[in-house]
């Protein structure tokens, strides 16, 4: 690797009022280097890449971007400067065209009056060229949300960077899709382009990037080449204290008793036949390529969507649901994978979230809400799952991510279910705070609630369940336990095109 | 972004420390109620100076008259916004009220089951929008603004476009809208019945707080178990039966039923909800901040015409009113977040 350094920041600080955000800042960046930076939210790297983008202005430090010292005021400046932000949520115009959307900066700028339209489309096939074969006269919202993810990458290379910034940017890729980026991340690498690659995840940093640098509480913790040092000292590293196990010890006695048994459930387009069983005190996992169905077969179980067919069986009772209230009150309930979207009132307080459930359940006879009893319910559930919040009366949006998901969890738990499904339940949420999910699930599995986890992760599958469903163009290929659970044999079921039935 | 720093200052929740009870004052300090009262109350206080005929008993009892029943629509108005919706017909809807229930009576019925039948009528209209928008699909601003006009071509059909003279009224049902029990007039205790009533509803009652959840985030409320649709047609066909009400009342205190009557009156209503920090997007506003921006605007209204300021010039500083208190709002709730 070349030792030439594009980028240094040094002694760099900044507070929002009275919360030290970040603390004398030490960084530098190399020529044409993958460079990880880690740790858990709150620990300042968003703040960073803000200063970085121009989108905050730092208390104090300084900035050296190729031999000059420089004062990003601005994203626009930082564009002229050569640094590209992908950020982590998509801005793009759902409405209008591929082309246009990836231009945009450039359409701003430009002095010509009338836009040209096949020019653009001939640019965008040329900046496609190299990621993928998206056409690009569609409408974006017509995209899916990985493709859309690739759209946002194409558009910062339209601006001839020599900083990338990739703010978790796999998230929401299938793991076919996250190998093609990384592909295009060595290559732009390779051009002499130099990437900040921002992630939680252990083996994406260890497998793609050159260095990775560690920030906690404000402060740059490390900073070394990948193949010196272990995944674990980075994890221990971002949360300051030794985790000596990423994952809960697995169940130990597998019970012969069947909490759910789901057969032939069909539904016309999304999928067909699925039939599968979970017994007490297990975590069962689904896994598949986005689009498989995932989503759709446990939201069809629970009536949220879909017109199924099929039976469903529940501690021995057949369930006749009509929809997802009835759902509800026979104790079955499901985690939205989108949280912002649709697991949480962002405005509304925690308490008004985690009693939305269920409001009987903390009113009197004739329908008036007991506040008391509404807050006494919440801080319960809090202190269940380790919620960090100032007051209950606070809105959710106030909290980090791994504590609003605490609280789309303490949402379910407040009916007592039964049976829960959990849709990416540690999406956007930080090391700390995920194992406390996981050791909160597995808790739940041996006080006997049937749990069922969809994750795009298979570390995070493999590390947490007990055996793992494939489901693959809306059918159960196959699943898998005990020691063949290993991402190539899940990866092999979730996309090998040859059908070989080996439902158990 | 800023969400990333907030981990900093947030405290552990133990068993024994909650913040909530404490600092009652403070959170009362915050509320956007309280800063409507202090200027309602400054402008009293510089108007009773300012005008001699301000502060007699005629002049408060004309002033509360002409916002208890507009006060009304602003609660149907405030619950609507607040599950997410809007409606621009309450105007014209509430006028068609009063014509409706007049030409009935003046075609020999009883003006009690006329006041029925048109208030029925209003809950029929309501639900009619509840079925466009919830299950049709379309947004309650156009089907409003349809129905607006719709109503308002029913209302001159009805009339000729004249006013009906409704002088055979009963004394009994005047009574509704221009006697008084003791010094206090029926119009006001009705309002307080209605204010009192909705806003302790809103705030206490698993029913409503049902339209929060709807329109703070609708997905998440049918991924909580509500049924949103069955929510939003509810709350689109209350606004409109308050307008009949409303239409009821204004009948009986005027004698009379204008097919004119409310030109524009849904703009006043669905600014003194906004002042009284209903929102837009839903999900949020209360009764009582409602009620305290009709009050606010109903008195700059008064108080601009007993200072001689000109008509023309009323619409102007009501206009200006609104974009501050949203503006100052706005700044206040970013400071907070």
């Amino acid at each position: 690797m070349q030792d030439d350094v594009i980028l240094r920041i040094s002694n760099l600080s900044k507070s929002f009022g009275p919360v030290k955000a970040l603390r004398g800042i030490d960084f530098e960046l190399r020529k044409g280097e993958i460079h990880a930076v880690a740790g858990e939210n709150g620990a300042g790297k968003s703040t960073l890449m803000n200063v970085i983008d121009g989108i905050l202005q730092p208390d104090s430090g300084k900035i050296v971007l190729d031999g000059d010292p420089v004062k990003i005021s601005s994203p626009t400046m930082a564009q002229q400067l050569g640094i590209g932000f992908v950020h982590q949520e998509i801005a793009l115009c759902p409405d209008v065209s591929v082309a246009e959307n990836i231009f945009m900066a450039k359409t701003n700028v430009s002095r010509s009056w009338l836009m040209d339209y096949r020019k653009l489309e001939r640019d965008a096939v040329d900046v496609f060229r190299q990621l993928s074969d998206i056409d690009p006269s569609i409408l974006v919202k017509h995209l899916s949300i990985s493709n859309q993810q690739l759209v946002e990458i194409a558009k910062a290379l339209t601006l001839e960077c020599r900083i990338l910034i990739l703010d978790e940017p796999t998230a929401a890729l299938t793991e076919a899709e996250a190998q093609t980026l990384f592909g295009i991340m060595r290559k732009l690498a390779d051009q002499g382009i130099s990437i900040i690659y921002i992630s939680h995840r252990m083996v994406e940093i260890f497998n793609n990037c050159d260095r990775v640098s560690v920030f906690r509480d404000g402060q740059h913790i490390v900073t070394q080449n990948v193949a010196e040092i272990q995944p674990s000292d980075v994890v221990n590293a971002m949360v300051g204290r030794v985790i000596d196990n990423l994952y809960p010890q697995k169940q130990e006695m597998p019970s012969d008793e069947v909490i759910l048994d789901v057969r032939n459930l069909t539904e016309t387009k999304r999928f067909r036949d699925v039939s599968f069983t979970l017994n007490k005190g297990e975590i069962l996992g689904v896994a598949g390529l986005i689009g498989a169905g995932r989503s759709e077969i446990v939201k069809g179980i629970c009536q949220l969507e879909g017109d199924v067919t099929g039976e469903v069986w529940l501690n021995g009772e057949k369930l006749n649901l009509r929809n997802y209230q009835d759902s509800i009150a026979k104790g079955v309930v499901y985690l939205s994978e989108d949280r912002k979207g649709d697991g949480v009132f962002l405005d509304l307080p925690i308490a008004a979230n985690v009693s939305a459930l269920n409001l009987e359940q903390v009113a009197n006879g004739i329908g008036l809400i007991q506040s008391g009893t509404e807050e006494a319910q919440a801080k319960a559930l809090g202190h269940k799952l380790n919620l960090k919040c100032g007051s209950l009366s606070d809105p959710v949006s106030s909290l980090s991510g791994g504590n609003q998901q605490k609280v789309a969890l303490a949402k379910m738990l407040s009916v007592n279910p039964r049976l829960i499904f959990l849709d990416e339940p540690t999406r956007g949420v930080d090391v700390g705070a995920k194992s406390e999910i996981h050791r909160i699930l597995r808790e739940l599995a041996t006080e006997g609630v049937g749990i069922v986890v969809i994750s795009s992760e298979l570390p995070e599958l493999i590390g947490v369940c007990d055996r793992v469903l494939v489901v693959r163009e809306g059918r159960i290929s196959g699943q898998v336990t005990g020691d063949e659970m290993t991402e190539e044999n899940i990866m092999h079921l979730a996309s090998v095109m040859d059908a070989q039935d080996s439902v158990a | 972004m800023s969400g990333d720093t907030k981990m900093d200052n947030t405290v552990n929740l133990t068993p024994a420390g909650s913040s909530d009870s404490a600092p009652l004052l403070k959170r009362m300090l915050r509320m956007r109620e309280t800063g409507l009262i202090v200027i309602i109350l400054g402008l009293f206080v510089i108007m009773s100076f300012a005008s001699p005929y301000f502060l007699t008993w005629a002049n408060m009892r004309a002033m509360s008259m002409a916002f208890a029943v507009d006060g009304l629509l602003v609660i149907g108005m405030t619950i609507l916004l607040i599950s997410g919706g809007i409606d621009l017909s309450v105007g014209s809807v509430t006028a068609l009220a009063m014509v409706i229930a007049g030409w009935l009576f003046l075609s020999g019925i009883d003006p009690w089951v006329a006041s029925a039948m048109a208030i029925a009528l209003c809950t029929a209209i309501g639900a009619f929008m509840g079925f466009f928008v919830t299950r049709v699909g379309l947004h309650h601003f156009i089907v409003s603004l349809a129905i607006m006009v719709i109503a308002r071509g029913a209302c001159l059909l009805f009339t000729g476009g004249r006013p009906l003279g409704l002088y055979t009224l009963p004394p009994e049902f005047k009574f509704i809208g221009q006697g008084s029990i003791g010094p206090i007039p029926i119009v006001i205790v009705i309002f307080l019945v209605f204010v009192i009533a909705f806003d302790f509803m809103l705030r206490r009652t698993t029913m409503f707080r049902k339209v929060f959840y709807t329109g703070s985030n609708e997905k998440a409320a049918a991924y909580s178990g509500i049924r949103t649709k069955k929510v939003i047609f509810l709350t689109t066909t209350l606004c409109s039966t308050l307008c009949g009400v409303a239409g009821i009342i204004y009948m009986a205190r005027f004698g009379s039923a204008q097919p004119t009557f409310g030109l524009g009156l849904e703009l006043t209503i669905i600014a003194a909800a906004v002042i009284g920090g209903a929102s837009l997007n839903g999900g949020s506003g209360s009764i009582l901040g409602a009620i305290l921006g009709v009050i606010l605007l109903s008195l700059v209204s008064s108080s601009l015409a007993l200072l001689d300021v000109s008509v023309y010039w009323q619409d102007i500083i009501r206009g200006s009113i609104l974009l501050a208190a949203v503006t100052i709002d706005h700044y206040l709730n970013k400071r907070r977040g």
